[in-house]
């Protein structure tokens, strides 16, 4: 029998639309399984009970809104983005009790659908880090393991959605945050291509990288998330002028004829743990089941990615991560005696160690002297990878390969070693450098671990519709993994 | 200064007159409560992004198309970073390299002649905010309202070669920029901000010497003193065998020196990189060419306009044409009435006074150019002398209206009847006697004498030309 908070998002749906259920019955429903997983999960940094539930109350009143796509469905966002008078500390102590007065424009969208906003999900500190051990207040667990890591930074999304503490959430990813996170929780993430969605309101870390996008069970629970949040948002240069596709409509093909997959041989090659290898092999021959046709790719300068990102993720969030100096908001030093010591103190206090390191190393690749031998080269190969992905799409509707090496790994197991955690990016990273859309798609248990593995469909430029179509194809043909045992 | 050559280049902040700030919605008005024009974006809040003012973008290029530069049709944007309270990002959003106008020039008045000076780039940028120390509560404030206004930094090349022409090019720029009216041109406000770069080298060298920024220099006399008093000492220095160092030194105008404000070593190292969250600041040929069409007449062509269209002296021509609000007051006026130097004489004369006395500009006089005409036609026509003209202007500026109807309402018009005068002219003789009998034996001098007395008796109405002719054929 399937729990209340079991369904999905579409079936929830329904039920409220039809008044089968309240709004308040579905809040409470969420809010008790947050009380009975929460203490092992750790998933989100807070939860707004109080006002989820009045909101549901005031909305159970006013009686169902078809209207509004999200009407009554309880949501949780990452805590990277601002909340109008909720606290939103993007994992950090420097963020400890800032309240933004305004909502990122994600978020206002979610509100303007009827969502009900019911936590703020736990994450890397400023999402950096790919294990959501890099918080100030939590490391989240995997819910299929809760010796083993979630993945991040949207770790805490992808765990609570996994948990079934709500029926979605949104995630960021600047260089595989969701993506991988959805592969090691086995939900689906996608993230956006660059611009679809309004970056306003999200926290900076890599600007130039950073796309906000929906985590779910489904993949139609996705889609309808996506086109809540997609469209143009004129207070941000980046967000393209157009108007999104119909991701809903996209979700009805009913084979891949005439689809041509691209497999890239640098995702299919060494340091791909078996059997992550073995399940997404199987789910590529699923694809070619459903009639797609399979193309042997090249990206040649994938090995550059890693490097290439590290440098202007770093060079950007040096800069981005200036304004939390102390001096209107969030965490101050108070030993400081005069100005240097207000930046100094408040700043090597209020971010912990992985934020620091990747300050000084952005710093450092924009430095005098540096910047053309760092930050410049990396800027030029990072135009060379995206012509490779679009020289590759040419050819191929999608390109298919793992999100991630592995399957989740140890709590604790890779935080001395950070950069082996970097490279825990490696399918996931070049994709944003190259600004285009992927989604990760749970296609079974690793034959080891037992723990998800997680597919990565990438697609051209604003072609979401094409990754919903194939992974919701794919998603029918793979058996469900469900909810985790034991929680 | 025989041995050595003076190399001076300015960087100058111009505040744009836009309504809203560089990237925000925020009002850029000035004089408001602290923190009252502040919003997510200028406050430096997590998330806030900026999208740029259009208008900036335009008077930017305008600036530059002014000053015959090339306008890029795709500049972009760079962060300079550094920790200052009064900037909240922690980085500025200024330009570099791929500024919007870069390589232009202007013509600035050097004694009789002119002089080039290149312009190496207008970079659009904006500004930081206020920071206010209370000592008495040992705190400090910061004030955002000015936070994010729009300015444009005009650098030019290192070609001026001593303080009177670094203020020629200054009040150049100055009048080009109210000319264009993109900027209020304030100086003690800080919406017209001076920087100078000042360097010696022995005459005839080609290289550079060492050269020391000057800052806080807020008037033209300040930034006149400024350099003159840092090439004096540059000089003493070479001469005394020392040398000069790398370093920013601020002007300070009460004790008239300059003093170390930062070395070369404590120099910031900005980080320039784009600005990741804007795109580039792309402008079509046919945008660029239309804001040329509506260029003005600048205050140079328009001086030697005036000199040739109108005949005036280059000494009128260049005080008429400094204020382009009173250059088109005077030219409609000569439209009024055709004598340019008249107009002229009066404009420069009681008419500058009386703005300066009562601190107004041109738009707040009431009186219309063709009535300002009028008034001087009438003093040409001897209907009112050009005392009484210059009498009645400050209350005809105040009040407007016709000057002819004015000065016969007031009974101000010349005694031109000799009949009339001459009934005055034999009183005044009748009634001093002994001058007369003075006058008659060769004391021609008391003719002055005569006039003041029919003066005063026609409460200066008479016609003075008609009075001296009468005096002469009475006595």
């Amino acid at each position: 029998m399937s729990f209340l908070y079991d369904k999905s998002l579409s079936e929830i749906r329904s039920l409220l639309l039809a008044k089968e259920l309240t709004v308040t019955e579905v809040v409470e429903a969420c809010l008790k399984r947050i009380e009975e997983t929460e203490p092992s999960v750790q998933a989100l940094i807070s939860v707004q009970a109080e006002e989820a539930l009045e909101q549901a109350r005031a909305m159970d009143e006013a009686g169902p809104n078809e209207s509004k796509p999200l009407w009554g469905i309880p949501l949780t966002v990452k805590d990277l983005l601002c909340t109008k008078g909720t606290k939103t500390t993007c994992g950090s102590k420097i963020l400890e009790n800032f309240e933004p007065f305004y909502d990122a424009f994600a978020v206002a969208k979610l509100k303007e659908a009827g969502a009900v906003i019911i936590g703020k999900a736990n994450m890397d500190e400023f999402a950096m880090g790919s294990s959501t051990e890099n918080s100030a207040y939590k490391a989240t667990k995997n819910p299929w393991d809760l010796n083993k890591v979630p993945g991040g930074s949207s770790g805490g999304s992808a765990a609570c959605v996994t948990a079934s503490q709500a029926f979605g959430s949104l995630g960021t990813d600047t260089g595989g945050s969701i993506r991988q996170p959805a592969s090691l929780c086995g939900c689906v993430g996608l993230k956006p291509t660059y611009g679809l969605v309004s970056r306003r309101g999200m926290v900076a870390y890599g600007s130039s990288l950073d796309q906000i996008g929906p985590m779910t069970r489904s993949v139609e629970d996705n889609a309808r998330l996506l086109q809540v949040i997609a469209g143009h948002d004129e207070k941000d240069s980046t967000s393209v002028d157009a108007p999104a596709a119909d991701y809903l409509a996209a979700l009805n093909r009913t084979d891949l004829k005439g689809l041509n997959v691209g497999l890239p041989k640098e995702f299919w090659a060494e340091g791909l743990d078996g059997e992550v290898e073995s399940a997404c092999r199987a789910a590529v021959a699923k694809l070619e089941e459903l009639g797609a046709e399979l193309v042997e790719v090249e990206l040649p300068h994938s090995s550059y990615a890693i490097a290439t990102y590290y440098i202007i993720a770093m060079a950007e969030a040096s800069s981005n991560l200036a304004r939390f100096d102390g001096v209107r908001y969030g965490y101050r030093s108070d030993e400081a005696e005069n100005l240097l010591d207000i930046y100094v103190k408040s700043r090597s206090k209020g971010f912990g160690d992985e934020v620091q390191r990747r300050i000084m190393l952005g710093t450092y690749v924009l430095s005098s002297g540096y910047y053309d031998a760092y930050y410049k080269k990396a800027a030029q190969v990072r135009r060379l990878i995206r012509e490779d992905y679009l020289k590759a799409l040419e050819q191929c509707d999608v390109l298919v390969g793992p999100a991630s090496p592995v399957t989740a790994w140890n709590v604790g197991e890779l935080t001395s070693d950070p950069l082996k955690m970097y490279l825990m990016d490696i399918y996931t990273i070049s994709l944003n450098l190259a600004g285009l859309p992927g989604l990760s798609l749970p296609v079974g248990l690793g034959a080891d671990s037992n723990m998800p593995v997680g597919l990565q469909l990438l697609g051209k430029e604003f072609d979401e519709a094409t990754l919903y179509s194939v992974a919701s194809l794919l998603e029918e043909k793979t058996e469900q993994l469900g909810t985790p045992a034991g929680l | 200064m025989a041995d050595f050559e003076v190399v001076i280049g300015l960087e100058v902040h111009a505040q744009l007159k836009t309504e809203s700030k560089l990237f925000c919605s925020c009002s850029t008005r000035f004089g408001s409560e602290p923190n009252e024009n502040v919003c997510e974006v200028c406050s430096g809040m997590p998330g806030a992004l900026p999208t740029l003012n259009a208008k900036a973008v335009e008077f930017a290029a305008k600036m530059g198309l002014a000053m015959n530069c090339n306008v890029s049709l795709g500049s972009i944007f760079e962060r300079k970073n550094y920790f200052y309270p009064d900037s909240p990002n922690g980085y500025q959003i200024s330009q570099l390299d791929n500024a919007i106008c870069q390589n232009g020039y202007i013509e600035i008045p050097v004694g009789e002649s002119t002089k080039r000076v290149g312009i190496t780039r207008i970079q659009l940028e904006n500004d930081a905010g206020k920071s206010i120390h209370s000592q008495a509560e040992n705190l400090s404030y910061v004030d955002f309202n000015r936070t994010g206004v729009p300015l444009i930094e005009i650098v030019s090349d290192p070609d001026m070669r001593s303080a009177e022409q670094a203020v020629s090019y200054l009040k150049t720029l100055h009048s080009i920029l109210l000319y264009l009216d993109i900027c209020d041109g304030n100086m003690e406000e800080g919406s017209f901000r001076c920087d100078a770069n000042v360097s010696l080298r022995p005459r005839g060298q080609e290289e550079f010497g060492t050269r020391v920024e000057l800052k806080n220099m807020n008037s033209f006399r300040n930034v006149q003193r400024g350099i003159e008093y840092e090439i004096a000492r540059q000089e003493d220095l070479i001469l005394d065998g020392e040398e000069v160092v790398q370093e920013t030194r601020l002007y300070n105008a009460e004790k008239n020196i300059t003093a170390s404000m930062r070395g070369k070593e404590e120099a910031h190292d900005y980080r320039y990189f784009p600005d990741p969250d804007l795109i580039p600041i792309k402008l079509t040929e046919e945008q660029v060419a239309g804001w040329k069409s509506e260029l003005p007449e600048l205050p140079l062509e328009k001086r030697a306009r005036f000199e040739s269209e109108f005949g005036l002296p280059e000494y009128d021509a260049n005080l008429l044409t400094q204020d382009r609000a009173i250059a088109e007051y005077f030219e409609a006026a000569v439209g009024c009435f055709n004598n340019p130097k008249k107009l002229s004489n009066f404009m420069m004369g009681q008419f500058m006074r009386e703005l300066n006395e009562r601190s107004i500009a041109v738009a707040d006089v009431a009186l219309a150019p063709e009535h300002f005409a009028e008034l001087v036609r009438i003093v040409e026509e001897g209907m009112i002398s050009t005392k009484i003209g210059n009498d009645v202007l400050p209350e005809l500026m105040e009040k407007g209206g016709s000057a002819e109807a004015f000065v016969k309402e007031k009974g101000m018009v010349q005694i031109s009847d000799s009949s009339e005068l001459e009934s005055v002219v034999d009183e005044v003789i009748a009634e001093n006697p002994s001058e007369a009998e003075a006058y008659r034996g060769g004391k021609h001098k008391l003719q002055s004498f005569f006039v003041g007395q029919v003066m005063r008796k026609t409460r200066g109405k008479a016609n003075p030309a008609l009075v001296n002719e009468l005096l002469q054929k009475k006595l």
